[in-house]
């Protein structure tokens, strides 16, 4: 009988052992490759419980982490003045994932960053939880808020608001916007639900940040780009007496383009880029196109930054100028149709190269990242991000770009008292009685401290073009207090 | 057949040490629970704390008393079980605001109590033979008690819960001890005869089937009750513990070759016509196909555990600091996979190796016992409760599909605490028994069934 016991005891052992080799398997063995199976949340959960660092504007929270007893998280991501800044915090949600700055800066915003592994191991030791940094945007709060407001609803508009000379984005501010505390509510049920709103609003995708994300026609605003090659081929100078039909057959078609017909290029049928540049014409520009073919437009295109991934840290859509063109191809190009497809930072990009003597200073959202213990741990400088042109190509350009407010098609944008730079543009869409309105420019001329884009999509010619310069001239007040 | 001696020492001293070890085990993993979460509640500590020492000073002073050669070991090794599961039970609390680590102090309190009656009551454990075919009744009744419409009630799909005004009770966990009470009281009496009667077959003895009736009868009902009752886990129990005490009566192994046979033929039929069963094993196949893990009772429960434990790895997050209420019941079923995560592979590991020890000593008093019934229901008792482990740990490891079996001592309920505090007393009442000095210690009821019983008597006959 003992003997059977005995049996049973050796039996019931290996029976346990096996248990601990499974319970070895499991928090041993397999412990890393559970935690990566896609069903496995705990990652999130833990993100989710603790203090998310805050995104900043002028010292005071956009995003925050407040604390909540709903039962399920210890923490709610808050979102303050959530539509002026939806598109550019995007949302932090368990059920929706999480967008823009909030999936951009979370290795600091969650403190997992290698520049806070002293903070981490600090934590460990104190049994404090670890704490997230905060990240202080450039953002400039007071006019983030005009650009937001100014904005008339319905419109589907975008304008941003650099410094030139640094790169610092000061606004960049879009309708149709949305709150992003809707999505970040903690029950997956109302975030899927809030979610499927939102995707009937026409016009509006929370994925995407219009200002960097939506490529449009640039139409004349373009014609920056253009004039800036035409002037580096050495050809022409602000003396050259140009060709200005009304009308001129694109080259190798039967296809006719036109001067604006509202305008007044007709006035002048041979003239000078400065009555060109100012009235806005089209048909000199096809001429140009010819002389210089497809090669120094590229060039000039891929200085400005076009083609090339940016991050603000936001990823930037990279605009696109089409290649192995036909000539009458190219011709649309130049003047800002065809497949020419900018994004709003883009051409405010085109601004701030002749703003800054031919240099772009990199675009840039982050002023500075603050630790918990307030210690800054990055502070981004300044930087160029690519020398766009010579600095007498720019001062050219940026005379040029006198005429439109003083004399052509942007004078409702000048502001008594600034020196006010733009270019305008106005880009047919396909058949469509629809265009996209820009303007986009710089003040003041002699020491410039804003670079100004403002973008209306698919919208009527005389809405876009007289809210696209009643808003470069409100946004030019804002700045200047005027 | 022969016994083990001991030293006839009393050790209550060393199970005194032992019991503040325990104690004081259980009062850190409370303490730690408690200050880790942001609610000061001190008062929770210091009460619970305090009820749990008292409860087992009770116990210890019960044993000092009436069986003073009992295991020292089987007392601090229940109460540090019992006072870990405690702390969990309330740091689960803590996360999900809810208040069961009282309601389980309430039911220790309780299941204590009983034990020290039981040990008070019954004193020599050979008095149970008494009531072998009552512990049969027993077992019939507390097995059929949730089948009566009204007073039984389903939860998790088993019916095996009744409702006795506030609190609901698993009478089942009760019929695991008047079982193994039976199957003792019958294999002891009838031993010989199914061991001599009967004929041969090949290499096999066949017992006659009268000899075998009542163990037949017992083993259909319980397993024909449970089946209905769509309660797997305890299946398993009882068909183990029958099992077992016939191999340990018999020490044929004949018996456990037929008996795996049986349990093999019963699990293809489970596990093809019973939809239930069908269920879990796909769930236990399949867990980690995204489908079964979103289904209504699919494996979110045991995937989730087992992300808990990998989270806690080899040292765990730290008592209070994972976060095993992600996993449904996670104060209960699942309380093996909240230790894993919050104390590591090493912490659980020290909990497996405490429930061996536990075991180890409950076989070892029967194998010292002197009478034939002591050791078979030492034996059949600690085997139900070695046997639960092994199949709830292994269950949340998903090495078998997972039961809705209780971790003894630990997961939250109170059915499960009582029967598994009155096996504990009985343990000890039979250790005593078989520790405790010979001379004189034989009473004139002992049963001549053991040579050494006999050669005691013959020494006091001369």
């Amino acid at each position: 009988m003992n003997q059977a016991i005995k049996r049973v005891w050796v039996a019931l052992t290996m029976m346990f052992v096996v248990c601990l080799a499974g319970l070895s398997y499991i928090q041993f063995f397999s412990a890393e490759k559970l935690a990566d199976n896609s069903l496995n949340k705990r990652q999130l959960y833990r993100e989710f419980d603790l203090p998310r660092g805050a995104i900043l504007v002028d010292g005071k929270p956009i995003a925050e982490s407040v604390p909540t007893d709903d039962g399920q998280f210890t923490y709610q991501r808050k979102y303050n003045n959530p539509e002026e800044y939806a598109h550019l915090t995007g949302y932090y949600s368990l059920a929706n994932g999480s967008t823009h700055l909030e999936s951009d800066l979370n290795s600091w915003l969650t403190g997992s960053s290698s520049d806070l592994v002293f903070d981490r191991l600090t934590a460990m030791f104190t049994g404090k939880k670890a704490e997230g940094a905060s990240v202080e945007l450039t953002i400039d709060g007071e006019l983030q808020k005009k650009a937001y407001e100014m904005i008339p609803d319905g419109l589907r508009a975008t304008i941003v608001v650099t410094d030139p000379k640094t790169g610092d984005i000061l606004a960049m501010a879009s309708k149709p916007s949305f709150d992003p505390n809707d999505l970040a509510v903690h029950s997956t049920v109302k975030a899927a639900e809030n979610m499927k709103k939102l995707t009937n609003v026409k016009g509006l995708s929370p994925y995407i940040n219009p200002a960097i994300g939506n490529l449009v026609a640039p139409g004349s605003s373009f014609k920056i780009l253009s004039t800036v090659a035409a002037l580096e081929s050495g050809e022409y100078d602000l003396n050259t007496v140009l060709d200005n039909p009304t009308r001129i057959v694109l080259p190798g078609t039967n296809t006719e383009l036109g001067n604006f017909e509202a305008g007044i290029c007709a006035r002048q049928p041979r003239a000078k880029l400065e009555f060109i540049f100012t009235q806005s014409c089209n048909t000199p520009f096809v001429n140009i196109s010819e002389k210089l073919g497809e090669k120094p437009y590229e060039d000039v295109t891929e200085r400005f930054g076009f083609g090339q991934q940016l991050n603000i840290p936001q990823s930037v859509t990279a605009s696109v100028f089409p290649t192995g063109m036909t000539a009458s191809q190219l011709a649309m190009s130049t003047i800002g149709q065809f497949d020419t497809k900018t994004t709003s930072l883009q051409m405010n990009m085109v601004a701030m190269a002749i703003a800054n003597d031919g240099v772009i200073m990199q675009p840039n959202m982050i002023d500075k990242v603050i630790a918990p213990d307030l210690r800054v741990i990055e502070d981004p400088k300044p930087k160029a991000f690519s020398t766009a042109t010579t600095k007498e190509v720019a001062d050219t350009v940026a005379e040029l770009m006198k005429g439109p407010v003083q004399s052509g098609t942007a004078m409702n944008a000048a502001v008594p008292g600034v020196d006010l730079r733009v270019k305008t543009g106005t880009a047919q869409i396909g058949d469509t009685k629809l265009v996209n309105s820009w303007i986009t420019g710089f003040a003041p001329g002699d020491d410039p401290q804003v670079a100004i884009t403002v973008n209306i999509e698919q919208v009527d010619y005389d809405t876009g073009h007289n809210t696209a310069g009643s808003l470069m001239k409100k946004m030019t007040e804002a700045v200047f207090n005027k | 057949m022969s016994e083990l001696h001991t030293a006839p020492v009393p050790r209550r001293n060393l199970e005194l040490v032992l019991l503040l070890l325990a104690l004081s085990v259980g009062a850190a993993a409370f303490f730690l629970v408690g200050s880790s979460s942001d609610a000061n509640d001190n008062t929770d500590f210091f009460v619970q704390t305090g009820i749990l020492a008292g409860l087992a000073l009770l116990m210890h002073i019960m044993l000092r008393i009436f069986a003073k050669y009992a295991d020292p070991v089987i007392l601090p090794i229940t109460v540090a079980l019992n006072s870990l599961g405690l702390a969990m039970i309330h740091r689960i609390d803590l996360a999900k605001t809810t208040d069961q680590s009282m309601r389980q102090l309430l039911w220790t309190a309780i299941a204590v109590i009983i034990a020290a009656v039981v040990l008070w009551a019954i004193r020599d454990h050979r008095m149970l033979r008494r009531f072998t075919y009552i512990a049969l009744l027993a077992s019939i009744i507390l097995l059929l008690l949730p089948m009566i419409p009204g007073f039984g009630v389903t939860i998790n799909g088993a019916r095996i819960w009744v409702r006795l005004g506030p609190f609901s009770m698993q009478p089942g966990e009760l019929a695991k001890i008047t079982l193994s009470i039976f199957f003792a009281g019958y294999l002891s009496s009838n031993r010989d005869l199914i061991l001599m009667a009967g004929r041969k077959l090949g290499p096999l003895q066949l017992p006659r089937l009268r000899d075998m009736a009542p163990m037949v009868v017992a083993w259909v009902l319980s397993i024909g009750v449970l089946v209905v009752q769509r309660d797997l886990g305890s299946s398993i129990l009882f068909f183990g513990l029958f099992i077992v005490m016939i191999y340990v009566a018999t020490a044929r192994i004949s018996w456990v070759l037929i008996g795996l046979l049986m349990v093999a033929a019963g699990g293809v039929f489970a596990a093809t016509t019973m939809s239930h069963v069908t269920r879990r094993i796909d769930v236990w196949l399949n867990a980690f196909s995204p489908e079964i893990y979103q289904a209504r009772g699919g494996s979110m429960q045991i995937v989730e555990g087992l992300f808990g434990m990998a989270d806690g790895g080899l040292f765990g997050t730290g008592l209070g600091e994972g976060s095993p209420y992600r996993v449904p019941l996670a104060n209960s079923d699942m309380i093996i996979a909240s230790f894993g995560e919050e104390i590591g592979l090493i912490g659980l590991s020290a909990i497996v190796l405490l429930y061996m020890l536990l075991i180890s000593r409950g076989l070892r008093a029967a194998l010292g016992s002197r009478d034939t019934f002591g050791k078979l229901l030492a034996a059949g008792l600690s085997f139900t409760l070695g046997l639960q482990c092994v199949v709830i740990i292994g269950g949340v490891s998903r090495l078998i599909p997972l039961t809705g079996l209780a971790t003894p001592f630990m997961a939250a309920g109170g059915s499960s605490l009582l029967a598994n505090w009155i096996i504990v007393a009985l343990l000890l009442m039979i250790s005593h028994n078989s520790r405790r000095p010979m001379l004189g210690g034989v009473g004139p009821t002992d049963e001549v069934a053991t040579p050494g019983a006999m050669t005691t008597k013959a020494v006091k006959n001369v």
